[in-house]
């Protein structure tokens, strides 16, 4: 052990699309995360000098793998490194899990809307899949009506696709849009546009619900004009929390 | 001990005597808040000094332009492993702010209060002998809303979710009181030298 840095083995990688790859972890401490929470990631070299850089937990709080979904990024010195050498069986030290704000668990409720950008989807899978697990496993659970809306340009470059499609078929409490801004969508309901104001109204109105917790994640100008669309579409401030991915 | 393959891109000798420990340079300036960026009407904005619940001073946005400004230049740290280097800020030095209420700083501790309802605790030590001010200037532009606009505290020499965006008043406390950050598991000081990130660091 090194202090709060705990060594874990990197069991299995995943290609989700041309840019991002999931590594899952052998999760290295007992406790369970809360869906939305991140790890920190340090690497070292020979001489000493680190790199550590934060990324959200995409799987489910009670899975044995932690799982990171890791965008390939054209100067990054930490997300080069994941995609061109490292390979399953690889040693990586993690930190975590961290922070308290940009979490959901059951408990909290809906309606839920969760709106992700790119990478920034990894928070909200995990709390879809926190979501899927507790409406499969409570019996008596109180419906909580969930719309997760992921944007990116094309539709190769949506990660968890199917696994999103298979949740929509199975459960009738879960809605997935995707939003596509330089091609055209695969399924009737998803737009092409950018998700600003009027756009997020039309998919709140089609949803029928008023959300009572929306999560936003991705990239700063993404989350920008979320944020700001959300607003304009009459969601109180206080019910938006914000994630942003930013450095390299 | 060493990741398999990792040898790192190092930044220049210059650059890395400037960077504290985990940190690297960005020529960009990332934005990172819990919510949306508070709208906020400068016909109605005002900044108030408190000791606890009890008001102390407080001016509104013309006022508070009319009081001594001071420039500040330098790099500035976030606890998400981003340095920005020799960043110009203008605005009002809590230095100049206490004088100008014609008051003593009452208590150690004080807590930035900000519009969409964060708060983060930073101690006097901190905050007075020029090093921190309210800045509502970036470069010579007036501070844009993601960056915390009309106005924010700037403490530089800590980790930048101490510099509160969007702030609305400094609350003087009797005890040293955690923040919005500081009950989620973020340190109480946040000196980015000493690599205070979390609650747990040293």
């Amino acid at each position: 052990m090194n202090g709060p840095w705990h060594d874990s083995v990197i069991e299995r990688i995943e290609t989700r699309t041309p840019r991002i790859k999931s590594f899952f972890f052998r999760r290295p401490w007992v406790a369970a995360h809360v869906a939305g929470q991140h790890l920190d990631v340090r690497l070292s070299a020979p001489d000493g000098y680190t790199a550590q850089r934060s990324y959200s937990i995409a799987s489910a709080p009670a899975s044995d793998a932690l799982e990171l979904i890791i965008e390939r990024l054209d100067e990054g010195e930490v997300s080069s490194f994941f995609h061109e050498v490292a390979r399953v069986g690889d040693t990586i030290e993690l930190r975590g899990p961290l922070g308290g704000h940009f979490v959901w668990q059951p408990a909290d409720g809906g309606p839920l809307l969760l709106v992700g950008g790119g990478s920034g989807v990894a928070p909200l899978m995990a709390m879809v899949r926190a979501w899927a697990t507790h409406v499969t496993d409570a019996v008596a659970a109180p419906r909580v009506p969930l719309l997760l809306v992921v944007s990116a340009r094309r539709n190769d470059e949506l990660a968890f696709h199917d696994e999103l499609l298979s949740l929509q078929a199975a459960q009738p409490d879960f809605h997935f849009i995707a939003v596509l801004t330089r091609e055209a969508p695969t399924r009737p309901g998803d737009l092409a546009r950018r998700l600003d104001g009027p756009a997020i109204a039309e998919l709140l109105a089609r949803w029928g619900h008023a959300p009572r917790h929306v999560f936003a994640c991705g990239a700063n100008g993404f989350v920008e004009s979320v944020a700001n669309g959300l607003l304009d579409a009459g969601v109180p401030a206080a019910r938006i929390r914000t994630e942003r991915y930013g450095g390299a | 001990m060493a990741t398999r393959g990792f040898t790192g891109r190092r930044p220049t000798e210059a650059s890395a005597r400037r960077l504290p420990p985990g940190q690297f340079e960005t020529d960009e300036f990332p934005v990172l808040s819990k919510g949306p960026a508070p709208r906020i009407d400068l016909q109605r904005w005002q900044f108030q000094l408190s000791r606890g619940p009890k008001p102390l001073a407080s001016w509104n946005w013309h006022e508070f332009n009319q009081l001594p400004q001071t420039t500040w230049q330098g790099d500035i740290h976030c606890v998400t492993t981003w340095s920005k280097f020799d960043t110009v800020w203008r605005g009002v030095s809590i230095d100049d702010l206490l004088a100008a209420a014609g008051i003593a700083p009452p208590t150690a501790f004080a807590l930035a209060l900000s519009h969409d309802d964060y708060d983060t605790n930073v101690s006097l030590a901190d905050l007075l002998g020029g090093r921190a001010m309210v800045a509502t200037h970036f470069g010579s532009q007036p501070l844009e809303a993601a960056h915390g606009g009309p106005a924010r505290l700037l403490v530089p020499h800590l980790y930048f979710w101490k510099s509160a965006k969007w702030l609305k008043g400094l609350k003087f406390t009797e005890r040293d009181e955690a923040g919005f950050w500081e009950l989620r598991g973020y340190h109480m000081r946040g000196d980015p030298w000493r690599q205070q990130r979390y609650s747990d660091d040293a």
